[in-house]
């Protein structure tokens, strides 16, 4: 079937022309959608680490010496705490009798569960009220400025 | 477009040689008839293979192969990664349609009778190639060392141990140990990403260069018309018609993998715990399902074999038996179609349809 | 000469040590070589004596009956030797308290040692009724065993805190023995349906044992009013939220004991939140009747109970869903564990029975876990938006798909002509 052509050129017909324009921009568009989610996923996310297992938990100025502080670790809650001699200790704080969350108490330096009184030392050994089970420990490293707690494989 | 490529195929010719490549795209040719819809399963199968090594790829920069990270590190690229639930996605639905396709190219090879004289080493090669794209799937299917994944390969290791004489020593190659632990999801990671990668690159070289070589394969009923002058001989080229179908087919297999990614992604599922209980109804995936349901369903004694021994042992003679197919369907080579063949081929097709249907009830 | 040179050297010798092999040595004690080769009871002393705390201390059967160890004849046994014999029942106590409550002696070979157990026990009910002639009553071999006696750290000992039970209830429990004494015999069995009697036998030696509640040596069943204070010595907060609750003078009005009103004194199994309000399990309608003050209030702190739970199952469940299927929900996790939290402090908050501070908690509890669950449907919602995402590569798709095959119609058309 001839297409009347407006224009001159030999064997380059309007039709022709936008058929190929369709095909053109159809591949390139597609291509670039499939092209750009390739690259951004090979740019590493700003959290490099899964935070199951290891986390930055706070800034070594952030706690004085004596003081705790709950953070997140994973989807769980854990604790932080600066001894009175300024050594960094971490620990679970999900506490072993009703998963309740525990806190640092500076005042008996033990940490404490305010649901039903239950203490533990700063081993994490569970040492009076209803716990029956020492609170998990985790290690921690500091890096520079950061205080990293990780968990033990 | 024509101007830029020209110049770079001249190029490559004075150094590779690739002139006569060329020569021969430009002339090969595909059979036009009522059965060419078949032909472009092969492609599409090679197409979803490609996807996957890419996709495969971009999931081995994050992924980790030990049972403390395994999961976490899929968890972390499903929902840190940009983009990464759509890689994931993508790799493990373009899994399951490899699989259909490339059973479908099989048993459309297998009805058309591509598989006879001079295409045994073709119909050879393209089996192996399934059990390894099976093997693919098995190995791929632990990786993210949820529970599913986990029972399943508890499950399906189990059966190499049932094997007689050398089925501890396949049950332990494949464990890597007595039990399902971290030294087999190391070893089925080998497996995955490199093992049967290799084996499937060799494989598919010697299957494509004998595509290449023989051509496309017209079936009997198409021959005898031809030659009975019933119906004139039409073919089409290669390049650019039956490609740009071809390239028609991969868009649309693409547009159905995005489409299942973002409306049913894939489960992350729960971490695997070895020593939890196995959950109820734990099955492998749906291309071992008939198996699965024929060792159920055997009794626990045939003859004076084990029932579950029995089932193994059918299973290795039925694979054999497919696999030697074009020599057994000899007379096909004389384009003779026989009967009992056809039949058989039948009753296969049919068997894994209906064992399918009853371990999915 | 040399004949007296041989026997000064042999002889002599043999002489200076005869004493010493016809005198049983020093340390060898003739009860206990003796007794031992006797039948039945009298030897049984003899043969347990081993084990005894007492014989490892390095002391012997001399030490508690007198009489002389070093005497091989039935001599060893008489008056004159200082020997007392086996006491009776009655003169039990006194007969160990000759060094159990003589301090300076006792501290010789432990000296956190406690030298009071007399004194206590003759303020127990065993002791008085033991001072009245009841030789029916428990004395000290009764619960420490004689003769085979183990510290009480001693895991075999029937006084270690795991075998309390089984012995306090080897009277207490048996009705025949007890007949007359107008007391139940049901405690061991109630006891152990006990949740302190599940932790003790999981070795926890912290939980409570009859000794715990009731005293050792000074063994008294506590008063009606003091019953909330034995068991505030463990349970801190439900005694403290319980003495300032209306409940506290009511209850010493009406002569009920504190927290056995609710929580049984010796079946006390692990309560659930059905026993709060007004249904079929609820232990206020024992005493609250529709209408009153009580019974409202017990009616409102059961309902926000449930209410939280409610909520809280529902955030628990969505956030599940998004986890499983690949959602990033560790935060909304997190803040979940606090209206847990608050759910724990609301039970403990019913000891008030005040339900405005159990509402104070479960209000919390709710409140969080709204926004737990919101986080999840967001969560959910996020994995749908990339359906969007998808519409716009499919339109690229089509778009190719459509120049592709309109290209192969040019192509074709083209050839054709």
């Amino acid at each position: 079937m001839e297409t009347p052509s407006r224009s001159q050129t030999p064997g380059v017909q309007p039709g022709r022309r936008w058929v190929n324009l369709l095909l053109g921009s159809g591949v390139v568009a597609s291509i670039a959608t499939f092209i750009y989610p390739a690259l951004r996923y090979i740019i590493p996310p700003a959290v490099g680490e899964s935070t199951n297992r290891s986390v930055v938990a706070a800034k070594i100025n952030d706690l004085k010496n004596n003081s705790g502080k709950v953070f997140k670790f994973g989807s769980k809650p854990a604790l932080l705490v600066r001894t009175t001699a300024g050594e960094f200790k971490a620990y679970s704080a999900v506490c072993t009798h009703l998963n309740c969350t525990v806190q640092y108490r500076e005042d008996l330096h033990q940490i404490w569960c305010a649901c039903h009184n239950g203490l533990y030392d700063l081993e994490g050994r569970n040492v009076s009220g209803p716990p029956p089970r020492p609170l998990e420990n985790f290690e921690v490293h500091v890096q520079g400025e950061d205080v990293v707690v990780t968990r033990g494989a | 477009m024509k101007a830029l490529i020209r110049p770079i195929l001249n190029w490559l010719d004075e150094r590779f040689g690739t002139g006569s490549v060329e020569e021969f795209l430009r002339h090969k040719t595909v059979p036009i008839h009522r059965h060419t819809v078949w032909y472009y399963f092969g492609g599409m199968t090679l197409f979803l293979f490609i996807v996957q090594v890419l996709t495969g790829i971009l999931l081995l920069l994050y992924y980790r192969p030990t049972p403390e990270d395994a999961y976490e590190s899929v968890q972390y690229i499903v929902t840190q990664v940009r983009f990464g639930w759509l890689i994931r996605s993508v790799h493990s639905w373009s899994a399951n349609l490899m699989v259909l396709t490339a059973f479908i190219h099989m048993f459309s090879v297998y009805f058309l009778k591509a598989y006879r004289k001079p295409r045994e080493l073709t119909w050879i090669s393209g089996m192996f190639l399934l059990f390894v794209v099976m093997g693919f799937g098995f190995s791929g299917y632990l990786l993210p060392w949820n529970t599913l994944a986990f029972f399943a390969t508890k499950v399906g290791t189990e059966m190499a141990g049932a094997v007689p004489f050398a089925g501890k020593w396949m049950l332990t190659f494949l464990r890597g140990g007595e039990e399902v632990t971290g030294a087999t999801l190391t070893r089925f990671f080998g497996f995955h990403v490199a093992v049967l990668p290799g084996l499937a690159t060799v494989l598919l070289a010697m299957h494509l260069l004998l595509v290449q070589q023989l051509g496309m394969s017209v079936p009997p009923s198409v021959e005898r018309a031809t030659a009975e002058g019933r119906q004139p001989p039409r073919v089409m080229p290669f390049f650019p018609n039956f490609l740009l179908r071809d390239i028609i087919g991969w868009y649309a297999a693409l547009g159905v993998l995005g489409a299942l990614a973002a409306i049913f992604p894939w489960e992350l599922g729960a971490k695997a715990d070895p020593f939890a209980a196995a959950p109820a109804g734990i099955r492998p995936e749906w291309y071992f399902l008939f198996m699965f349901q024929t060792l159920k369903l055997l009794p626990a004694k045939i003859l004076f074999l084990e029932g579950e021994l029995a089932g193994l042992a059918g299973f290795s003679l039925a694979g054999a038996v497919w696999v030697a197919v074009p020599f057994l369907d000899y007379r096909a080579g004389f384009g003779r179609v026989t009967r009992f063949f056809t039949g058989l081929g039948i009753f296969a097709l049919g068997f894994i349809v209906v064992m399918s249907a009853l371990a999915l009830r | 000469m040399r004949q007296l040179l041989k026997f000064s050297l042999v002889i002599l010798p043999l002489l200076l040590l005869a004493p010493s092999v016809a005198l049983p040595a020093p340390g060898k004690d003739s009860c206990i070589a003796c007794h031992a080769e006797l039948e039945g009871k009298q030897s049984e002393p003899a043969k347990k004596f081993d084990t005894d705390v007492h014989h490892q201390a390095g002391l012997s059967c001399s030490d508690c009956h007198g009489g002389d160890p070093g005497d091989e004849s039935m001599n060893a046994m008489s008056r004159a030797r200082g020997f007392r014999g086996a006491p009776t029942k009655l003169q039990t106590p006194e007969f160990c308290a000759r060094c159990h409550s003589d301090i300076a002696y006792m501290h010789r070979f432990n000296p956190k040692m406690r030298a009071d157990q007399l004194s206590q026990y003759l303020t127990s009910v065993h002791g008085k009724r033991l001072k009245q002639g009841d030789t029916k009553v428990a004395a000290c071999v009764d619960c420490h065993s004689v003769h085979d006696i183990l510290p009480a750290s001693d895991t075999r000992s029937p006084v270690h805190p795991t075998n309390v039970t089984s012995t306090c209830g080897r009277c207490h429990a048996d009705a025949a023995h007890m007949k007359g004494y107008n007391i139940p015999t049901d405690q061991v069995e109630k006891y152990r349906k006990s949740v302190h009697a599940e932790l003790l036998a999981s070795g926890d030696t912290s939980a409570p044992t009859c000794s715990t509640c009731h005293g050792n040596h000074g063994a008294t069943p506590p008063g009606v009013s003091s019953v909330a204070n034995i068991c505030g010595t463990c349970h801190v907060f439900f005694a403290q939220l319980f003495e300032k609750s209306p409940h506290q003078a009511v209850f010493a009005k009406m002569g009920l004991p504190g927290c056995v009103q609710c929580h049984s004194n010796h079946e006390i199994v692990k309560p659930s939140d059905d026993w709060v309000g007004t249904g079929s399990s609820a232990v206020c309608t024992g005493c609250h009747s529709a209408g009153d003050k009580g019974y409202v209030a017990a009616q409102k702190m059961a309902g926000d109970l449930a209410k939280v739970k409610t909520f809280l199952g529902r955030a628990e469940e969505i956030l599940g869903t998004a986890e499983r299927s690949g959602m990033e929900v560790s935060s909304p996790k997190v803040e979940l564990t606090t209206a847990h939290e608050a759910l724990i402090k609301a039970r403990v908050n019913v000891h008030s029975f005040n339900d405005v501070e159990v509402q104070k908690q479960t209000d919390q509890g709710v409140e969080i876990s709204q926004k737990a669950y919101q986080a999840g449907v967001a969560a959910l919602a996020e994995r749908d938006v990339r359906r969007k995402g998808l519409g716009v590569s499919l339109i690229f798709i089509v778009l190719a798909i459509s120049g592709l095959y309109w290209k192969i119609r040019q192509i074709e058309s083209g050839s054709q002509m």
